[in-house]
């Protein structure tokens, strides 16, 4: 979503979020993250507006304050944006990639199936299984952050099972355009 | 090595709505990361980044103990993990291709930098009214539409951002300003930082041709 972005040529424009749909937003979000809502509230706080950055390719940032929180693409899940999930690690469920997947990563490749069933690599236990579709945090072997926020392609129980091919996309990752981007 | 397994959060609170009556339980503390003042990176992903050796001589003064954590003899070899010796030995070429690659680009627009000029030119409307345009500002990284704002608000005058015959973008200040502008990006006043003095020109546009 973020390898190449540019605020200047790919955003379209910045509005503030109407209240009902920022009431919205935040219900979505404690459903699918982890979260507290006391916690959610320290980062975005109820009386401070949320502001919609409507970007090109049906992208959407929700920032606070100017600070990127919230990524969406068309109505898929909101996903943390790195940065924030550097925060709260907790917030989504993991997987792992092992070292020699790194550098694909940070080239915005999405991750093959092998680079998570390695030895190197992390899938959650089979009673922890998660379905395709699920938003995870991930992370990289030998490493202690998460180097990437990503939708799982397969669950991961399919992706030990199939073994090749794409198992994780990625929403955005270490050092793509977003993440140079501290404050919209 | 598998990763850690997800921590679970010291509070738990039904993902449903606000708890009522008892208090309020507190957020969770953000986690404290240290990013790399070079990179950007979190300190251990600099490995990755283009520009590692300028990261660690970071690392080493600012945080000795996480220097010697990632760079030391035993936590090079334990690191490697699963990798094989010649995708690490890859790795390390790549890494170090990759940086030499990133310095010649910051010394090629560094150069350009050195040899881009600013122009003011004081620009004769009528025999009393003169504009004052500003050329060449964005060369070294500063936002016209901000310059723009600061001229107009230090002159109390109109600015703007202008597409000139060449369609490059420059600055017109209304009223004759060259000196004062020169003194203020002499000065690296606002937004207006890290243009060397000697990369400025004040030239002069005469409404009719005549003998200078
Ligand atoms: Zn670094």
């Amino acid at each position: 979503m973020f390898k190449k972005f540019s605020p200047s040529t790919d955003i379209a424009g910045q509005t503030p979020v109407k209240s009902s749909v920022q009431r919205a937003i935040r219900a979505a979000v404690l459903a699918q993250w982890k979260i507290e809502p006391e916690t959610l509230e320290a980062v975005w706080p109820k009386k401070e507006g949320l502001v919609h950055v409507k970007c090109r390719e049906h992208v959407s940032i929700y920032t606070v304050h100017g600070e990127p929180l919230i990524i969406q693409h068309f109505d898929g899940p909101y996903y943390p944006t790195l940065r924030l999930l550097h925060k709260y690690p907790y917030i989504l469920p993991r997987v792992g990639i092992d070292r020699g997947a790194i550098r694909f990563l940070l080239a915005g490749a999405p991750m093959m199936c092998p680079g998570l069933t390695s030895k190197g690599g992390y899938l959650p236990p089979a009673d922890d299984a998660l379905p395709a579709g699920a938003s995870v945090a991930i992370y990289a072997e030998g490493k202690e952050h998460a180097v990437g926020v990503g939708l799982l392609k397969l669950g991961t129980e399919e992706i030990r099972k199939i073994n090749k091919d794409v198992g994780v996309e990625l929403a955005t990752y270490l050092g793509d355009d977003l993440w140079a981007l501290k404050s919209l | 090595m598998p990763s850690k397994k997800n921590q679970t959060p010291v509070v738990s609170v039904p993902a449903s709505e606000e708890p009522e009556g008892p208090p309020t339980p507190d957020p969770i503390p953000p986690v404290q990361i240290l990013y790399c003042s070079v990179c950007s990176f979190p300190a251990e992903y600099c490995e990755f980044g283009s520009s590692l050796t300028k990261c660690k001589v970071w690392l080493k003064e600012e945080h000795p103990d996480l220097f010697d954590k990632f760079y030391s003899d035993d936590a090079l070899t334990s690191k490697v993990g699963t990798l094989s010796l010649e995708a690490q030995a890859k790795l390390e070429k790549d890494t170090a291709k990759k940086e030499a690659k990133a310095s010649a680009k910051a010394d090629a627009a560094l150069k350009k930098k050195l040899a881009s000029q600013v122009i003011i030119k004081r620009i004769e409307r009528n025999k009393r009214k003169h504009v004052t345009s500003v050329a060449g500002l964005e060369a070294f990284g500063i936002d016209l539409k901000k310059a723009a704002k600061q001229f107009a608000s230090k002159f109390a005058t109109g600015s703007s951002v202008t597409k000139n015959l060449q369609g490059l973008d420059e600055i017109v200040v209304q009223g004759d300003v060259s000196d004062e502008i020169l003194e203020m990006i002499e000065a690296g006043a606002g937004v207006l930082k890290g243009i060397p003095a000697d990369n400025v020109e004040i030239v002069e546009e005469k409404k009719k041709k005549g003998g200078d």
